[in-house]
């Protein structure tokens, strides 16, 4: 009777486990969540890819600081907020081009300058206005709760279109990203290469800030791809590899921050980190054993009793003068 | 190491024709006044000392440069205004050693815009690399990772990425700077023979004794009045003198020949900076504390 009754709570128990596990699926607005976490995380880990290798990891970090500017100025001129900041964010890179061409000023340091100048006139424009804090606080932190349909749609176009992008014009993004200088005089029209980059990063940044939040897209577009490369050494398998952590991580992070109750995009950056904590110590492991397995295979050969001169090794040869 | 026919260039038409050349970046004048040409099947060195626009000039041969004055014609046409078809490998130290590509991956760089509707590479193309590759004896490593290649078979992969788009012409950047002895001499070999088969190679180079000496043809460059000009050109018999080196590099060289071959010898070293005077003066400074 009493194993009977166990049974029956143990039975309990399961079914309210999986309801508590089950419960943010059932609400719309937590599915829109996830849908969204899981395209930016993968739109941001892709583009990344692409931002680490030319060694310029703080471009992501920039924009998303240029794109407020851009997405206040859009607000104020009731211009519409994704095309408007989307053309601010990628004439801010352009800018930074030009800086970086015209004059000796090193690529990091331009960014510093056009970004937080362009985020600076966003505050301007905010605290004359002073009507929208509470979107203010969404923009730095990101909203999750909040995606709309509409968002949701923007999101999948940009993922489409940036996709397609970098399927058609693989080879040209490839030998740019990898040797832009020698690209171009293979005719690689390198500069549409970049300009067209540019437009796909602003974008990416855009649709993401919903999700991630001007202060925290950076991780997003930073440690995906950096993890990847961890674990591979050939550029389509960490292009995919990092879309997939990218998008992995959007999910899980979503997911747990339903339960814990926390900041979702904050959630997301903490799981990316985590990952890639992982990785790392996997990647150290896995070199370390490697070297153990070379140490074992390559002992010392045994003497060859035919020439058994050649199993020592030579004697250092003296010179007169010493 | 002496090739046992020096190539000779084939006459005709010349494949490169720099007449009067000035060119730079930015209105700053890098080459003054510059004339060459380089024939169909020639083996031409570029030497002279840094910054006498040896790689400006392999950059006007690609039209990447400004003209101020005079032109480049490869093939007949302005190498500015239809991009010449050019195998162009870059020095080693140039490239990002840690980015993620296979040396299949970098070969088929080299086919980027000849299909440049296609996303993807066709089949031929395909098999053009692996025959290259083949021809330059990396098949066996088109799978791995460009780091894991010794220097001699880093360069060969760069290699087979110009060959792969069937050049008229072949341009290296200091082929030979960083790599070790035996890598400088597998690599000039291989030069030579892709010349004897045919194809038009224009190296530069800072290393006069190791590989200008062994080339059919030298320019030598250097600077004067602030751009570089071409100063002497021709065999390196003819070229490398004391007296064109001395106004190259501003240098007494001394020029030996052995087995017909021109060698810079080079004086041992001597301590204090003006040579002779003040070294004696050292001397007897030493010696007069001693006494």
């Amino acid at each position: 009777m009493a194993g009977r009754k166990k049974t029956i709570r143990y039975q309990g128990t399961v079914t309210v486990m999986l309801d508590l596990l089950a419960e943010p699926f059932t609400y719309p607005f937590m599915l829109r969540g996830m849908l969204a976490a899981i395209l930016a995380g993968a739109l941001c880990g892709g583009i990344g890819v692409y931002i680490i290798l030319k060694r310029m990891a703080y471009i992501g970090h920039g924009l998303a600081h240029a794109v407020l500017g851009g997405a206040v100025v859009s607000f104020v001129l009731s211009f519409n907020f994704l095309i408007g900041s989307t053309v601010w964010g990628f004439l801010c890179a352009q800018v930074i081009t030009l800086t970086t061409k015209k004059r000796k000023i090193a690529y990091d340091a331009a960014i510093g300058v056009v970004t937080t100048a362009s985020f600076a006139v966003g505050i301007v424009l905010i605290s004359r206005y002073k009507s929208f804090t509470r979107d203010f606080e969404t923009a730095l932190f990101g909203n999750i709760t909040g995606v709309t349909a509409g968002d949701l749609v923007a999101l999948a176009v940009v993922t489409g279109a940036v996709a397609l992008v970098l399927f058609v014009a693989y080879k040209h993004f490839l030998f740019t990203t990898f040797d832009g200088d020698v690209a171009q005089f293979y005719g690689v029209p390198t500069g549409w290469v970049e300009a067209m980059f540019s437009l796909v990063l602003a974008g990416t940044i855009v649709v993401s800030l919903q999700v991630l939040g001007v202060l925290l897209i950076a991780g997003a577009t930073v440690i995906p791809p950096v993890s990847a490369r961890m674990l591979t050494d050939s550029f389509p398998r960490m292009l995919l590899l990092s879309a997939a952590i990218g998008a992995a991580c959007g999910f899980l992070g979503i997911y747990l921050s339903y339960f814990v109750d926390v900041s979702s995009g904050a959630t997301i950056v903490l799981v990316e980190a985590m990952v890639f904590a992982g990785v790392m110590v996997y990647a150290n492991l896995r070199s370390r054993l490697a070297a153990i397995r070379q140490r074992e295979t390559h002992t010392t050969p045994a003497p060859d009793p035919a020439d058994p001169g050649m199993a020592r090794p030579p004697e250092p040869i003296k010179t007169e003068g010493d | 190491m002496l090739h046992p026919l020096p190539h000779r260039h084939q006459t005709g038409a010349p494949l490169v024709e720099i007449n009067g050349l000035s060119c730079g970046y930015e209105k700053q004048k890098v080459l003054n006044k510059v004339d060459l040409q380089i024939m169909r099947g020639d083996f031409v060195g570029l030497l002279g000392p840094s910054g006498s626009g040896k790689t400006t000039l392999l950059r006007a041969m690609l039209g990447a440069v400004d003209v101020y004055e005079g032109e480049v014609l490869v093939e007949g046409a302005r190498a500015a205004e239809k991009r010449p078809r050019i195998g162009y490998v870059p020095q080693l130290e140039t490239i990002d050693w840690n980015f993620p590509v296979t040396v299949r991956e970098v070969v088929m760089m080299g086919r980027t815009m000849e299909n440049r509707l296609f996303p993807w590479f066709r089949k031929e193309e395909k098999e053009l690399a692996d025959r290259m590759m083949k021809q330059l004896g990396i098949l066996h490593l088109a799978g791995r990772h460009i780091r894991q290649l010794s220097g001699g078979q880093q360069q060969r992969a760069f290699l087979a990425r110009a060959l792969v788009s069937s050049p008229s012409l072949l341009l290296l950047d200091e082929p030979t700077s960083g790599v070790d002895v035996k890598t400088r001499d597998d690599v000039m070999h291989l030069l030579h023979d892709l010349n004897h088969e045919g194809v038009t190679i224009v190296i530069t180079t800072h290393e006069i004794n190791a590989v200008a000496v062994h080339l059919p043809r030298l320019a030598v460059l250097h600077s004067y009045n602030g751009a570089g000009r071409v100063l002497a050109e021709g065999t390196p018999y003819d070229v490398i003198t004391s007296e064109i080196l001395y106004q190259t590099y501003g240098a007494e060289m001394p020029v030996i020949h052995y087995e017909g071959m021109p060698i810079v010898a080079e004086s041992p070293h001597r301590y204090g900076r003006n040579g002779g005077a003040e070294e004696d003066h050292s001397v007897s400074g030493h010696s007069h504390s001693h006494a």
